[in-house]
Order: C-alpha cells, then structure tokens, then sequence
C-alpha cells in the first residue's frame, strides 16, 4: 500500500475580485505553482517553496500565502516535521537534502547578548562629529616594532611587515561559489564589495573571467576538489582561502549536482560538462596540521609570500585548538563558521544538527590564542548566521576581527530564504544556472542593494561603538566588558567570557 | 644565460625558489639544483620554458600549480609531485610518495619505479586542452585514481607481480581513465569504478606516453606495447546522483 501523500507546507490562494489576469505569475514561478486552464489560473499548491517571487510581482497584490494549513495531530516529539522527514525517507531511502542555514529553533545567544552604552563617566562619541575608524586590516601583526631614529628626527621601520588585506569596514561576503550562484549574483556581490571598499570570497567554483574586473576584491579559494585552481587563479586573488569546513556541514564536503555543471561553470571550474563536481570532506594532502601548514605554506611559496593565506573551518567543539594550530601554520587569518551558516546543499542532518554557534566559537577561539600568546598572529574572522548590525558588534566584541555574511547578502538581492537552492529553480536568478532566470537578476541594482547593506550596517556600527564610547573598532575587539549576558546559562557565559546582566 | 648551477646546499625552500625564479627571469634554459635533500615546494607555482634538473631527494610538493616547466629529479621524491599542477612535465627517476599527481589538471608526470597511496587523487581534466597524464614504472598503492575527473593513470608495473595490489582503485572515479598493466581482480575496484574492454583504440592512446616514458628512462617499449591491460572507467559521470530525495 501507498504511504500516501502529506500535506501541504504552503497553501496560495488568488483573490479572484481582485486579480486582472495578466498573468505574471505563471511567468514567474520556476516551480510551476500556477498554470492556465482556459481563461482560469489554476493553483497547484504543493509546489510552492514560499519563494515569494510571484507575490512580489503581482500588480494587483492578489496573492496570499499560508504556511502549513493542514494540522497534524499535535505532538510535542513527533513534530510535523519528524513525521514527514520519516515518510520521505521510508519512500526513497535516500539522504533527505537541504538549503540555507540551521533551520532548528536553538536559542540564538546573540539575542541574549546585550551590548553597552556609555553614560555620565567615559561620555559616548558622537559619529557624526568624530572620526570612527573602521578600518580593519586582516593579517599577522608583529609582537613588538622595531624602528631605527634617524639624527635628523625620522624614523625607519625595520620590522618586516607581512602582508594584511586592508578593509574599509569589517564586513565582508562569504564564499558562495560560481555554480551555487549565478554568474549575476556573483557580479552584483562583486561590484558591491569594489563599492564599499571591501572583499568577497570566490567559493570553490573559480573565477569566471566577468568577475576579473573585480578581483582585487576577490578572497579565491582552495577546497580539496581544487576546482578552477591554478597559478593565474591564485595570482589574481588578494588573498587566498583554504576551506577545510563549512558551517553548514561541518565534517563533510562540496557537491555540485551535474544538473548544474552547464559549460560556462565546466570550463570555470575546469572539469566536464554535466558531471558532477565533487570536493570531498579532507583535502588528500592533508591528515594533520603539519600537512595544513605545508598548504599553506605552497600556496605563499606559488605566489611568493605576497598574499594573505585564510584557513576557513566549521565551528566545531575543538575548534581553538584547531585555530590555533592553523595560527602556527603561517596561515594570517582563521575563519570561523557557524553552525547557523548557509549553504546551497546540505543533508539536512548535517544543517540541523552538526556544529557549534559562532558566537562561542569565535570566543574561545579568541580566548585560547589569547592565553597562548599568539592572538597578533592571526586574524579571526566570524562567519554563519550574522543578520545584523548588533550581529556583527557582537562578534567583534566577542574577538572576531571581521565578519562574513553570506545569507544577509542573499536576501539583499532578493533571496526570501525558501531553502530550495539546490534544486537550481531559484525565481530570484541567484542560486540557479537557468539562463532565463539568472536574466532576472540585475547585477547593476543588485549591487547597489548590497552595497546599501554594507553602508547601512557600517554606518550603525559605528553608532553603536559610539554609544561605547568606543572609535575604533581595534578597541572593541574581543572587549568583553561592552557585553553582558540576559538569560544565558552560567556554562555558557563562562566559555563567552562574558559577565550576566546587573554584574 | 641559458644554464645555470644552483648549490641547494643548507638553503631553504623560499630562497631557494627565489633563485630559480630570478634565473627564469633572466631567461635561464636549463637549471641545474645541486644537493637537493628534501627541500619542499621546488618550482613551486613556477612558470616558463625550462628544464631544472634536481640531483638529490626532492620534498613534497614538488613543481605544485606549476604551469609550462619540465622537472628532471635525479633521485626519489616525497609526496604529491605534480600537486594541482597546470602544465609541464616531471620526470623522476626513482620512487614518489603518496598523493602523486593530486588533482593534477594538466601536464605530464613520470615516476620510474613506485609510487605511495591515493595516486592520481582528484586528476581533472577540461576539454582536451587541460589533460593530465600520470605514467608510473612501477606499482601503486591503495586508492589510486580516487575522485578522479579526468586524465589518464598508466601503470607499467614492470618488475612487479602485481602492479595494483590494493584497494580502492577508482573510488568515486566520475571522469578519465585508469590502465595498470596485467589482471586487476574485482575486488580491489572502488566505488563506482568498472572494468572496461582494453582494445586498439586505447592501445593507441596509452602508445605515445608508454614511448615517452621509455624515452626518459631508457628502456625499450616494445614488450609493454601488447592487450595485457586492464582498463578502468567511471560508472557513470553522476557517481552519486541516486544518493539524495528533496527536503
Ligand atoms: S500576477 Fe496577480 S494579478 Fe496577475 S494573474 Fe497572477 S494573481 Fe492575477
Ligand atoms: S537563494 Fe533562491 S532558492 Fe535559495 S533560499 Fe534564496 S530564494 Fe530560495
């Protein structure tokens, strides 16, 4: 006997009084929700991913959408969601994929973080007088400088710098590949990082020559399928990424479904059309620390120590110590991804359930380098989950050195967070390769909303570091005195370094 | 300046690339390293038309993302010769380690004798322009060929009763092709690794670099130029397309 079918997750429904039949969402749904019969639109339900696209398109704003109409018998173990989960895979017997980030109602501790603000002593700063330096350079700082004074008054630096990529705001855009994304999300990310005077990351997928206008604002990067790498690649970049994990699936790696490998993104990534694009969980060179810092260590050797090397890990328990053995590693930056981190394909088990949060990932990664002596030797970059300016205070304060967003530069260009990129559909021409789709997407506005993003959240940064009394972000770097914790557990607060409310 | 000597004696890898490069520039033909006892990353990202010759032991990543020089190691050499390489060739006239040939993309490598485990790893190829070619004399360990995209792994296993007797030939194999010389049983195949017909037409494919192989090493191709190969081919290009249902 059949399982049978289960209910629906959205349901549409068209005011009839007030549509004028123009059809537009037949158009522009990629899922095929709508189709015509007669004069008639006719509604198939079941296949909307509340992508929002035919909404936000209708002239009329005759549509509406209802999450889950249809109740289960309420259960607080055998959610909806379990129940259904379990008929999938009775049917298929297949691991269950998914889209975007975490979607498990875990407690978000940077809701129960709450910053500081400066009163009576220590006045706050006004960032509309005074200067507030974001400026935050990614890289090795040296433990001491050594200068030479001249008779005359000047100085001469002998301490030998190593290069540090130079931001103008400490939020940057994490790796999304060309094949996850489309050649126009990428273009619009890439203008808007050129715009704001900071950097996005290639992903894994190369770098398409549309994007080489741009690519001194480009983090290229090396994960073990090595797709798109080689010495041209890697001399273009400003900065090289090692990726040994990603939030979204920590402890597993990258597959690109052949549906996806179409010819531009084949020769992108230089491997066949159609096939599919595998960079499995361990890069093969490396089974050990020793094996990560000799990565690192070819990578500066190919492009003579002129660039700064990243090594990008999956926010994992152990993850300080892991950090700071990459901070040994001649590596200049560690990022941190969280387990809230967004992803175009992830088994849902690994999305819902493996990882750690950033934010106390990024503390005890900061806290750890700090109590070994080596925190000046390497950047810490926190990314996965960041949705807003307080976000991205928070994580500095928590000892982040900058933050990539990945999901929040999505949703600027338009992505509602349907979680169905990876089935290649995406109505907004961001996670898709279907040339009539990614047409939807204008690189030229799209930029400009992201753009506008990066502003906007610059701009409430520096208010905020305003309000403590803070003017520059240097200062609010692992400052652990400007938070304090509401409602979060004394365990918790201790690996934060962070005191309770009212202390 | 078309030759130059270079004594790797006590020097370290940086300065030593550092020299090779400034030769290069200068518009060196032919390089000669000296001494080599393990120094990493040689050639390392280097680019250009020349020989460096190596007379010692050659570290690990040797001639890595390199695109254009031939490498000549006078001696063994640690793991992943020819790591993501572009284009050129590398020669050694001994054994290799493990992680031979990582996701080389294009250019030739030769290894007289053997070679470690997971040779051929990740070899991608584009088109017929980006096509990776690892020839190896002698034997090669478990997990030859593992991910493999595209390209081609020969192994000669001269000398050798059993040129591939581990396991995991071709694990996740997706593109290319694997030739090892003799029987190869089943069950020392990967997942998603077939067996297919060695015939004339890959006689011929595998002709130009057994021939290239006995160039460098100064042997005869004749005996190896016969059907006594067994031909190993991805499944399918979609290893893994029947893994996973919708959310
Ligand atoms: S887009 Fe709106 S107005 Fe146009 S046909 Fe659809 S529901 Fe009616
Ligand atoms: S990128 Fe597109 S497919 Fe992915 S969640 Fe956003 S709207 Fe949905």
């Amino acid at each position: 006997m059949s399982l049978g079918s289960v209910p629906l997750k959205y349901k549409i429904t068209i005011d009839r009084e007030q549509c004028m039949h123009c059809m537009r969402c037949i158009d522009n749904c990629s899922y095929g929700v709508y189709h015509k019969e007669d004069d008639r639109i006719i509604i198939d339900s079941r296949k909307c991913t509340a992508c929002h696209h035919c909404i936000s398109m209708c002239p009329r704003d005759a549509i509406s959408l209802q999450e889950r109409p249809v109740d289960y018998r309420s259960h607080p173990l055998w959610t909806a969601e379990a129940r259904e989960d379990i008929i999938n895979q009775a049917r298929t017997g297949k691991i269950i994929l998914a889209g975007m980030g975490n979607a498990k109602p875990y407690p978000v501790i940077f809701d129960r973080l709450v910053l500081d603000a400066c009163q009576v002593t220590n006045p706050s700063i006004d960032p509309l007088r005074e200067p507030m330096e974001l400026r935050t350079y990614l890289g090795k700082k040296p433990s001491k400088l050594e200068i030479d004074k001249k008779d005359n008054g000047d100085v001469e630096l002998l301490t030998k710098l190593t290069p540090n990529l130079k931001l103008e705001t400490p939020i940057m855009i994490g790796h999304m590949s060309y094949g996850a994304i489309s050649l126009n999300a990428q273009l619009s990310l890439a203008k808007a990082v050129e715009k704001t005077g900071t950097f996005m990351g290639t992903g894994e997928g190369g770098l398409h020559e549309a994007i080489y206008p741009y690519q001194k604002n480009m983090i290229v990067q090396v994960a073990s399928g090595r797709f798109g790498v080689d010495i041209n690649y890697l001399e273009r970049g400003a900065a090289i990424e090692i990726k040994i994990g990603q939030g979204a699936k920590p402890g597993i790696g990258g597959h690109l479904p052949g549906e996806k490998v179409c010819q531009d993104v084949s020769c992108t990534r230089m491997i066949p059309l159609g096939s599919d694009a595998i960079s499995p969980a361990p890069h093969h060179d490396i089974y050990s620390i020793e094996d990560l810092a000799q990565l690192v260590r070819s990578l500066k050797e190919a492009t003579e120590w002129k660039k700064p090397v990243f090594v990008k890990i999956a926010a994992v328990h152990n993850a300080a110590a892991i950090a700071a053995g990459i901070a040994r590693s001649s590596a200049d930056a560690v990022v941190i991804d969280g387990f809230r981190g967004g992803s175009g394909a992830t088994p849902k088990v690994f999305r819902d359930n493996v990882g750690i949060p950033i934010e106390a990932a990024v503390a005890s990664v900061d806290q750890k380098l700090k109590d070994q002596g080596i925190r000046n030797k390497i950047s810490v970059i926190a990314s996965g989950g960041i949705r807003n300016s307080a976000d991205i205070a928070k994580s500095i304060a928590l000892g982040a050195d900058a933050v990539y967003i990945g999901t929040g530069a999505l949703i600027a260009m338009g992505c509602r967070v349907c979680g169905q990129c990876y089935r290649g559909m995406c109505p907004w021409g961001i996670a898709t390769q279907r040339p009539d789709l990614v047409e939807r997407l204008d690189p030229e506005a799209e930029s400009e909303h992201v753009a506008n993003l990066i502003r906007s959240w610059t701009l409430e940064l520096s208010e905020l570091m305003g309000a403590a009394g803070i003017n520059s972000i240097e200062s609010l770097r692992s400052n652990r005195s400007r938070l304090r914790g509401y409602m979060l557990d004394e365990g918790t607060l201790d690996v934060l370094q962070v005191k309770p409310v009212g202390a | 300046m078309e030759k130059v000597e270079i004594d790797a004696k006590d020097m370290q890898y940086t300065p030593l690339n550092e020299t090779i490069r400034e030769a290069v520039r200068n518009g060196a033909k032919e390089i000669i390293l000296d001494n080599v006892i393990g120094q990493r990353f040689i050639a390392d990202g280097l680019k250009g038309d020349v020989t460096i010759r190596i007379n010692g032991v050659a570290g690990g990543d040797l001639g890595m993302f390199m695109n254009g020089p031939t490498c000549i190691v006078n001696g063994n050499c640690d793991h992943a010769p020819g790591n993501t390489m572009d284009g050129g060739t590398i020669v050694i006239h001994g054994s290799a380690g493990d992680a031979a040939a990582h996701s080389m993309r294009g250019g030739k490598l030769f290894v007289k004798n053997n070679i470690g485990y997971r040779g051929g790893i990740h070899m991608k190829q584009y088109e017929e322009e980006r096509k990776p070619v690892l020839v190896v004399g002698g034997s090669s360990h478990a997990f030859l060929g593992e991910y493999m995209a595209g390209g081609l792994i020969l192994v000669l296993g001269i000398g050798q009763e059993d040129p591939a007797k581990d396991r995991g030939i071709g694990s996740g194999i997706h593109g290319g092709m694997i030739v090892i010389r003799g029987e190869v049983k089943d069950e020392l195949l990967g997942v998603g690794a077939r067996k297919a017909e060695f015939g004339e037409k890959e006689l011929e494919m595998i002709t130009p670099y057994v021939e290239e192989f006995c160039k460098y090493f100064d042997t005869e191709p004749s005996g190896l130029l016969d059907m006594n190969y067994t031909c190993i081919v991805p499944a399918s290009a979609r290893p893994f397309a029947g893994k996973y249902t919708w959310e």
